[in-house]
């Protein structure tokens, strides 16, 4: 840079102005795309607050003014959901704990030990990853209702323990299916941090004859720690947020079992056509536990997709 | 690999004292089975779901099962199949599923290499402004469809306000069937594009920042050293991010399913998923809807079968 400067000013001046334009232009874009990508959410978070006649009259993203603002959509959203709120934590806590636990061994089996046709049995789970859903509906469906009936066979059970209600155990089969179909993509998970941990741990206590089960326990379960929150923080939000399978399991966004998602898309519908002030109250109020996930791990979450992808 | 060679070595002895029950005890007490508790478990909770009910629904698929009492497998034909690409219906969704695939994914990539590019050349809080490119991906499709069935409302949605702000008419953004296709397209790339930009600053930061200093040198401009030298290196990144993309697309079902509202038949934007739903849920058609989940798995299959050959060859599996 000196160098250039002693060589002629008028060079320097033009490739100062040429870099601030750049930058410029640069930040620009950014701040053209943080818009991008703001504005749904900033139109909705709006909406919420107006009252009907604020929805209809203002701008869908300027803000409510004094007499358009009101909190009873809100309220109103809240009393239809909270409900449904529930049952979302209760189906999406235990299955991703399950989920979590039963990944992280058989990441462990698949990696940190090793014997023949590991790979093609890797493979087996990473089919799984990627199957759509749609391809196991129908069996997923008379599985639980025809062939198996579970939540029929729980419901007795349920009814007795306290703050559970008997419509809770709808939620078991969904609970079991979540899991089933969880493991795949958090094995993977686990096993790209797995393979990343250096190998002399694990071969040092094997050489000092520890068992796999010690090994498990005592080695990998406490330095999979931070993994462990990756995992359950990017399987709980695909959980929480899924909608297929309640869909399927559960009959209707009017049963007492329905989990958020499938309650959502019928809070503010009325034969009129949508109450948009109540539907985006709503959707705020559907997303807010994995909002408030991402806003306060946003890295781990990141992190968790980039080691999908690895 | 140590390990396996270590096992090996222990496991096998020599061959003059092998009789089956030796033979058994080392195979007791191999590393396969004494690890199989481990990933066993797993393995068949995961295997009866994915494959068990992969197998299921082929076998439903080959019946005339419609809902009542149960299937009967005693006549097995491939007459669903036939009655699906007879169906214009069915064609139509086929042919939309593949644009959605190709199209989303393809704006995805380009738009995230773009946005990566965009934060990794000094941009100051990039980590917070990534945060907020990212944060539509935490989000459900339900509620997503939610946020764009409003930003897409005829009379007031925000982007109607916006063109006819500019002096046009009011578009129909989700009624007129030439466009509403684009316009879940648009939505999708909204909530993913994030995605494809967190694998691409993953991979551009493994480039070493001497080769943009040598380009520099040499007199290459920036978009030049960009194309010729960088994005070429980046083609695992691309790979990974549009499988993994092109898997979004295949289970945007439930984002139609809440932008368009229960089984209406979607204008201009049915997918094999929405299709085969409302088959099965609404009509009651099980077999057929079961067929159509078969195609739509294979569909699945055809993207994620090269990935994985391609992984195995680059030993990354």
């Amino acid at each position: 840079m000196s160098q250039a400067s002693s060589d002629s000013n008028l060079d320097v001046v033009s490739l100062v102005e040429n870099v601030n334009r750049r930058r410029i232009g640069q930040y620009a874009l950014v701040i053209f795309f943080l818009g991008f990508f703001f504005i749904p959410l900033e139109t909705g978070i709006m909406t919420a607050l107006k009252t009907n006649e604020g929805v209809a009259r203002s701008l869908p993203f300027a803000p409510p003014t004094g007499e358009t603002f009101t909190l009873s959509n809100l309220q109103f959203a809240l009393e239809r959901l909270s409900r449904s709120f529930v049952n979302s934590l209760l189906m999406a806590i235990p299955a991703t704990i399950l989920n979590v636990l039963l990944a992280s061994m058989a990441a462990y089996g698949l990696t940190m030990v090793s014997w023949r046709g590991q790979i093609g049995m890797l493979s087996l789970f990473l089919v799984g990853v990627f199957v759509p859903y749609q391809a196991v509906l129908v069996p997923l469906s008379r599985f639980w209702n025809n062939i198996f009936p579970l939540a029929d066979l729980l419901e007795p059970t349920f009814a007795v323990i306290p703050l559970l209600q008997g419509y809770h155990s709808q939620l078991v089969p969904l609970i079991i299916t979540h899991v089933a179909y969880g493991i795949p993509i958090c094995t993977i998970l686990f096993r790209s941090y797995y393979k990343g941990l250096p190998n002399s741990l694990v071969e040092a206590a094997k050489i000092d004859g520890a068992s796999i089960t010690k090994i498990y326990r005592r080695i990998v379960l406490p330095i999979s720690k931070p993994m462990f929150g990756v995992v359950f923080i990017y399987q709980f939000t695909q959980i929480y947020n899924e909608f297929l399978f309640s869909f399927t399991l559960i009959a209707g966004s009017n049963a007492d079992a329905a989990p958020v998602t499938l309650l959502l898309p019928a809070v503010g519908a009325s034969t009129s056509g949508i109450d948009y002030g109540i539907r985006m109250s709503a959707a705020f109020l559907a997303a807010l536990p994995t909002i408030l996930l991402y806003v306060a791990f946003a890295e781990e979450f990141a992190k968790g997709l980039r080691t999908e992808s690895g | 690999m140590a390990t396996q060679e270590t096992t090996e070595s222990t496991t096998v002895p020599t061959e003059e004292v092998v009789d089956w029950q030796t033979k058994l005890r080392y195979f007791l007490n191999s590393d396969f089975v004494r690890s199989s508790p481990y990933w066993g478990i797993p393995f068949v909770l995961m295997g009866i779901a994915v494959y068990g009910g992969i197998g299921y629904n082929v076998l439903i698929s080959l019946t005339d099962f419609s809902g009542i009492s149960s299937p009967t497998y005693t006549d097995l034909d491939f007459e669903m199949y036939r009655t699906a690409f007879a169906n214009e219906a069915f064609r139509e969704a086929a042919i939309n599923n593949l644009i959605l695939l190709v199209a989303f994914t393809t704006v995805s990539l380009i738009l995230g290499l773009f946005l990566a590019i965009l934060l990794d050349h000094g941009i100051r809080y990039k980590d917070k402004i990534q945060t907020v490119y990212l944060l539509p991906m935490a989000l459900s499709f339900v509620v997503t469809a939610q946020l764009w069935r409003w930003m897409y409302n005829q009379e007031s949605g925000f982007l109607n306000v916006v063109v006819t702000g500019l002096g046009f008419e009011p578009i129909d953004w989700l009624g007129n069937p030439e466009i509403a296709l684009a316009s879940v397209i648009f939505a999708l790339v909204w909530q993913f594009s994030g995605y494809a930009m967190v694998v691409y600053l993953a991979g551009l930061q493994s480039i070493p920042r001497d080769q943009f200093e040598a380009a520099k040198v040499d007199g290459a401009s920036t978009l030049r050293t960009y194309l010729r030298i960088i994005v070429p290196q980046l083609k695992e990144s691309s790979v990974s991010a549009a499988v993994v993309l092109m898997v979004f697309a295949l289970k945007a079902f439930t984002f139609l399913y809440s932008l368009v509202g229960q089984y209406r038949p979607p204008n201009g934007t049915d997918i094999l998923a929405t299709l085969m739903v409302r088959q099965a849920f609404k009509f009651g058609k099980w077999a057929y809807s079961a067929a159509i989940a078969t195609m739509l798995l294979l569909l699945a299959l055809s993207v994620i079968a090269p990935y994985l050959v391609y992984q195995h060859r680059q030993g990354s599996l």
